[in-house]
């Protein structure tokens, strides 16, 4: 299934590339009154379905991510809720601010490597992998305590330099059909590629759940997917090139309403 | 456990025709795909769904493969007296997942 629609999104991808060549860059950072979710791309079926939660699937993960949140897990025996107690209070927000400085490594850390290092150091339970279905609920469970919350990236200036790095990732060409995310997601948002509307890539839904992929995935996955769509090589999940390109992203959408979980085609 | 999400009125007026949704997680794999190890996946797909009210199938439906992952399936009854329903979706395994709901007629 992965392999039939990534052949589909490549003809697209380089079907744009005729149409690119001739365009010339506008400007980077859209105004604040100009930015738009990827929810305003939708058609109003699929916005229907987000904005109801017994018709969203991604509760369904939401629905995983609250009983791990409740029950014991690892050597310690002890739940997150056992910690944290209820998740509407203590998680309200936490979201809407990773990743931030990690003060251990001086590092940033995204949502997802925080929660597993409460799971590991904390809970003395094994690592979840990225990407799996608990991981994934997980991170619904705790991103859902943040919807329509505006997207708060800390004003760190420890975070800066990482945030270039994505921001001179997000502006580099990259890949065969050599292509910027700044040249689909700024000089052509709003433009369609094939038949699917090119949004300003703002990380606002994250976990999605994705109707082609039929699950939810993560942010990490939604980039890979673009990256792959240019014929480049994507980065690992969980690396740093990652983590620097989401703050970014998050930095370029800061203020806007965490959706989590999104619904996207 | 697989989830479900259930919406059902709570309260209608009776003849009142009440609209119910339901949303199973389940992964629908369709038998054509492959796995990474090149051998397909075996086909499991809920093949039944169905409804009942106060004991009587209202609606009941039989699914077959192109079905998405997680189906939604919404449907129409009469709202005739106040009950239970009890939804039923069972799967090529042969395992059967039911949930129930109230509705109050008034
Ligand atoms: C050739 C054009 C193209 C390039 C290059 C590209 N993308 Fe995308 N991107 C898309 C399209 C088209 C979609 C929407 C796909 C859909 O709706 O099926 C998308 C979706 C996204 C989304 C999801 C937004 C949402 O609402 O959830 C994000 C985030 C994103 N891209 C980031 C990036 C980043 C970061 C890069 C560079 C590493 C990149 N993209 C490169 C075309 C592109
Ligand atoms: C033994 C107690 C304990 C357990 C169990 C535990 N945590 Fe934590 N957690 C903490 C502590 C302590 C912190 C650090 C708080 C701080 O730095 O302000 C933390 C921090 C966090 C944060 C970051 C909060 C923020 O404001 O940045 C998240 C998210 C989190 N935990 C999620 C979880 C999840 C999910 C689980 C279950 C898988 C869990 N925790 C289990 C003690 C625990």
């Amino acid at each position: 299934m992965g392999g039939r629609a990534s052949a589909f999104l490549l003809v697209g991808f380089a079907a744009l590339g005729l149409g690119l060549a001739s365009l010339s860059a506008q400007t980077a950072d859209a105004p604040p009154s100009d930015r738009k979710s990827g929810f305003d791309y939708m058609g109003p079926d699929s916005q229907a379905m987000q904005k109801d939660d017994l018709s969203n699937p991604g509760m369904l993960g939401v629905l995983d991510g609250e009983a791990m949140w409740n029950a014991p897990a690892g050597t310690t025996q002890k739940s997150c809720a056992a910690c944290h107690g209820d998740a509407r209070e203590s998680m309200k927000g936490v979201a809407a601010k990773y990743p931030l400085l990690d003060e251990a490594t001086k590092t940033p850390i995204d949502l997802v490597g925080r929660i597993d290092q409460c799971r590991v150091d904390r809970q003395q339970a094994a690592a979840l992998p990225r990407e799996g279905r608990e991981s994934l609920a997980l991170t619904a469970f705790v991103g859902l305590q943040s919807r329509g919350m505006p997207l708060a990236p800390p004003d760190d200036a420890r975070l800066t330099p990482f945030r270039k790095a994505g921001e001179a990732l997000y502006t580099r060409r990259m890949g065969q059909l050599n292509f910027s995310c700044a040249q689909c997601h700024d000089d052509n948002a709003g433009g369609h590629l094939g038949s699917a509307p090119i949004p300003q890539a703002h990380p606002t839904g994250y976990p999605i759940y994705r109707l082609e992929w039929q699950s939810l995935g993560s942010l990490q996955r939604r980039l890979r997917n673009c990256m792959v769509g240019t014929r480049a090589e994507p980065f690992a999940y969980g690396s740093p090139e990652f983590i620097n390109l989401e703050l970014y992203l998050n930095w370029r959408a800061r203020g806007m309403e965490v959706e989590t979980p999104g619904v996207r085609p | 456990m697989a989830r479900a999400l259930i919406n059902v009125p709570s309260k209608a007026k009776r003849g009142d025709v009440v609209e119910i949704k339901t949303l199973m997680s389940h992964p629908m794999e369709t038998g054509f795909r492959t796995g990474s190890d090149g051998a397909l996946v075996p086909r499991n797909i809920i093949s039944r769904f169905a409804c009942t009210y106060n004991g009587e199938v209202v609606f009941s439906a039989e699914l077959f493969p192109a079905i998405s992952a997680n189906p939604f399936i919404s449907f129409t009854t009469v709202a005739t007296e106040s009950g239970t329903l009890v939804f039923s979706w069972t799967d090529d395994k042969g395992q059967t997942q039911v949930q129930t709901a109230a509705i109050t007629v008034e």
